[in-house]
């Protein structure tokens, strides 16, 4: 790579080295964002050490792992007192170290991943970490964004820096156009479904391609947020002016001559004509049907025109064993048609599939239908002003006409920690992002799927090719 | 932290690829605030046939009869051998804490995910990738001699098998300096102290707005 052709990576990488030592580099990081899940011990730490962050006003705290997603109008707090003696022990450490937290009765309060982009706290160019996988979420405004560890956690608060080596250099180009109906998310399942869960272990994945610019910046953290699906250390896009109207007029967002000069910065974040990428992948956006996992791993994906795969006829014995771990858990038969296999639940949300955006696409399929006799449906905004957005679109309405449930905001089935879950064998068009065994709850089976196609089986009651139902 | 620098231990198999860390340490127990006493939960779901629960008394559950870690051989082993892309998905540090309290110093795989690898170190656990075809040839060594044990050494890189078989591995330097001493990686860096003043300075001039931060 020439010095003066850079990729997007090294231009971000580059700027937040402190000191470089060796194959490591101490890495100053710009915004830390902060659960209740992966923080506590971390708190603990510093308490331990007698040691104070070193800059309390760059981290940022949301409860969001654990919050019922009920009757929080009604103020009433958090049934299991294990989940709320982790939401009091968030509450307590913020205070104490002088941490801006979201409050769970703070309207701006939400899922991690989608209250920082909204309150414009995370900004292109930046170096963003939180101790949770799907910080690459905000690698789609053009920054560098990682999840960590507890002990990375610690190591953040206390120096505002970690000790990394460089990663690598991916390139995945999606060229072409979608065809109507399919999304952002069937984008990123494919991507997957083509590199494997593992394919980009070691690796920054930068995504590019008119099929990639073209999305909404919803669309594109839908993209980014998976990246770490695909075993990636952080997913990123190029800052065009899109990136930069999303920003605008955001409460943390620069004003005035701050604005200005950091707008200028900005339209430089994008990967140079001739700079090198370690590994290229290309897909045409064209070939993208939606997509619908039928495994208990994200690369274990196919389109709604597909069938459950015969292990019989992989011929790779770790493949194969995996593909029979998972029929069995998952319930399946193999050679049975996508579209055959009928659902018990739907959960629309998550940090993936879980703002305004999303909740538009599933309420244009729900809009005058049903949800399917026999089938619990449930929406989840991602944050409590998405929550309110939507309803003032009246899109509340329309999911409540049709009978899903509509709830208060987090992180909910996604991974099931509050009392949002599977039962055992039930069946689950998901729209988040990870379909390992009992994620959603012991035994539960998901199927990950957009907001569109989850709507769609919702009212089907079966996995339907959402562009059947287009109006 | 505990040092890492030489391992002689009892060899267990986890024959399966793109292990999860929800599978590691399911979610239920991420709601605790310590950092130990996850080492009962460790692979909960496969382990043991009901549904666990935090603070949960382990002595009477029904365990699994079917899964690896409870077969008597087993018992005792610190050393974890599986297959591709261990530890993927959620970056909770439960899992690599749970691994460490059950006992497990050193897990040895085809290939690991990087957020996982990189919270090992931070444990006092040694995550050593190998072949593919050394991976295999393990596998069947291990399943096949009851008591199988390896013998890893850091500051060498090798692990040598019951028959004098030394293999090499790769850690980078800083990495294993870290885990050779036992050193507390946040101490390391505010030696750098003035560096980052330095850089903080240097930064906030060329981008102001990063230091404003103020809501409107
Ligand atoms: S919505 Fe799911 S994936 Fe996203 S932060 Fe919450 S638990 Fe993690």
């Amino acid at each position: 790579m020439s010095a003066t052709n850079k990729t997007l990576f090294d231009k971000i990488w580059d700027a937040h080295v402190v000191r470089a030592d060796g194959d490591m580099a101490l890495l100053y990081i710009d915004r830390h964002l902060v659960h209740e899940v992966t923080s506590p011990q971390a708190f603990e730490g510093l308490r331990i050490a007698h040691r104070a962050p070193r800059r309390a006003e760059f981290t940022f705290a949301v409860p969001d792992h654990n919050v019922p997603t009920t009757g929080r109008a009604l103020g009433i707090g958090i049934a299991d007192p294990v989940s709320r003696l982790q939401v009091e022990t968030l509450d307590g450490n913020c205070a104490e170290f002088g941490i801006t937290e979201f409050r769970m009765d703070d309207p701006r309060q939400g899922i991690v991943h989608v209250i920082a982009p909204e309150q414009g706290i995370v900004l292109p160019g930046m170096t963003i970490v939180c101790g949770d996988s799907h910080t690459a979420t905000h690698g789609a405004m053009g920054a560098l964004a990682f999840g960590i560890g507890t002990s990375e956690v610690e190591h953040v608060l206390a120096t505002q820096c970690l000790m990394q080596t460089k990663p690598k250099n991916m390139r995945v180009t999606v060229g072409g156009a979608l065809s109507p109906g399919v999304t952002a998310k069937d984008i990123v399942l494919a991507i997957i479904g083509q590199i494997g869960t593992a394919g980009g272990t070691g690796y920054v994945i930068e995504f590019a391609g008119s099929a990639i610019m073209d999305l909404s910046m919803e669309g594109r953290m839908t993209v980014c947020n998976m990246a770490i699906e695909a075993g990636a250390r952080a997913g990123m896009i190029a800052v065009d002016e899109r990136t930069i109207d999303y920003v605008e007029g955001r409460p943390y967002s620069p004003q005035g001559a701050d604005w200005d000069k950091a707008s200028a910065w900005w339209r430089t974040l994008h990967t140079d004509a001739g700079a090198e990428f370690d590994a290229e992948v290309h897909l045409d956006a064209a070939a993208i049907p939606p997509q619908v996992t039928w495994g208990t791993s994200p690369e274990m994906v196919t389109g709604i025109d597909g069938k459950v795969p015969d292990p019989a006829r992989e011929s790779d014995p770790v493949r194969r064993t995996s593909i029979e771990h998972a029929l069995k858990y998952m319930g399946l038969v193999a050679n049975t048609p996508m579209r055959e296999i009928t659902v018990d639940r739907v959960f629309i949300g998550s940090c993936t599939n879980g703002r305004i955006e999303d909740l538009r696409a599933a309420a244009a399929v729900a809009q005058g239908r049903k949800v399917a006799k026999g089938v619990n449906a449930m929406v989840v905004p991602g944050s409590g002003l998405v929550k309110e957005q939507a309803e003032a679109e009246g899109l509340h309405r329309i999911f409540i006409d049709a009978g899903f449930e509509w709830r208060d905001p987090g992180c909910s089935m996604c991974l099931a920690m509050n009392a949002d879950q599977l039962a055992p064998g039930e069946r689950c068009a998901a729209t988040s992002n990870r379909n390992f065994e009992g994620r959603q709850g012991k035994g539960g089976r998901t199927h990950l799927v957009s907001p569109a196609m989850a709507a769609a089986a919702a009212v089907t009651g079966r996995f339907t090719d959402v562009r059947e139902l287009a109006k | 932290m505990e040092a890492f620098v030489k391992l002689d231990g009892l060899v267990a198999p986890l024959d399966r690829a793109n292990v999860d860390t929800d599978a590691i340490i399911p979610k239920q127990f991420l709601k605790s605030i310590r950092r130990t006493g996850f080492g009962k939960y460790l692979f909960d779901e496969w382990r043991y046939m009901d549904q666990g629960q935090p603070d949960m008394d382990v002595t009477h559950r029904p365990r699994n009869p079917d899964f690896v870690l409870n077969q008597d051989r087993y018992a005792g082993a610190t050393i974890l051998l599986t297959q591709d892309n261990f530890g993927c998905g959620s970056s909770r540090e439960h899992a690599p804490w749970a691994l460490l309290d059950y006992g497990f110093r050193c897990i040895v795989a085809k290939g690991f995910a990087d957020i996982f690898y990189n919270n090992c170190f931070k444990n006092g656990i040694l995550p050593v990738v190998l072949p593919t075809k050394v991976v295999d040839d393990l596998m069947g060594q291990v399943k096949k001699h009851a008591g199988y044990r390896l013998m890893v050494d850091l500051p060498a890189q090798t692990i040598t098998t019951p028959g004098g078989e030394t293999i090499r591995f790769e850690v980078d330097a800083f990495r294993k300096g870290c885990l050779v001493d036992g050193l507390d990686d946040i101490g390391l860096t505010l030696r750098h102290a003035a560096d980052i003043q330095a850089y903080e300075e240097r930064r906030r001039a060329e981008a102001p707005w990063l230091f404003a931060g103020q809501t409107r």
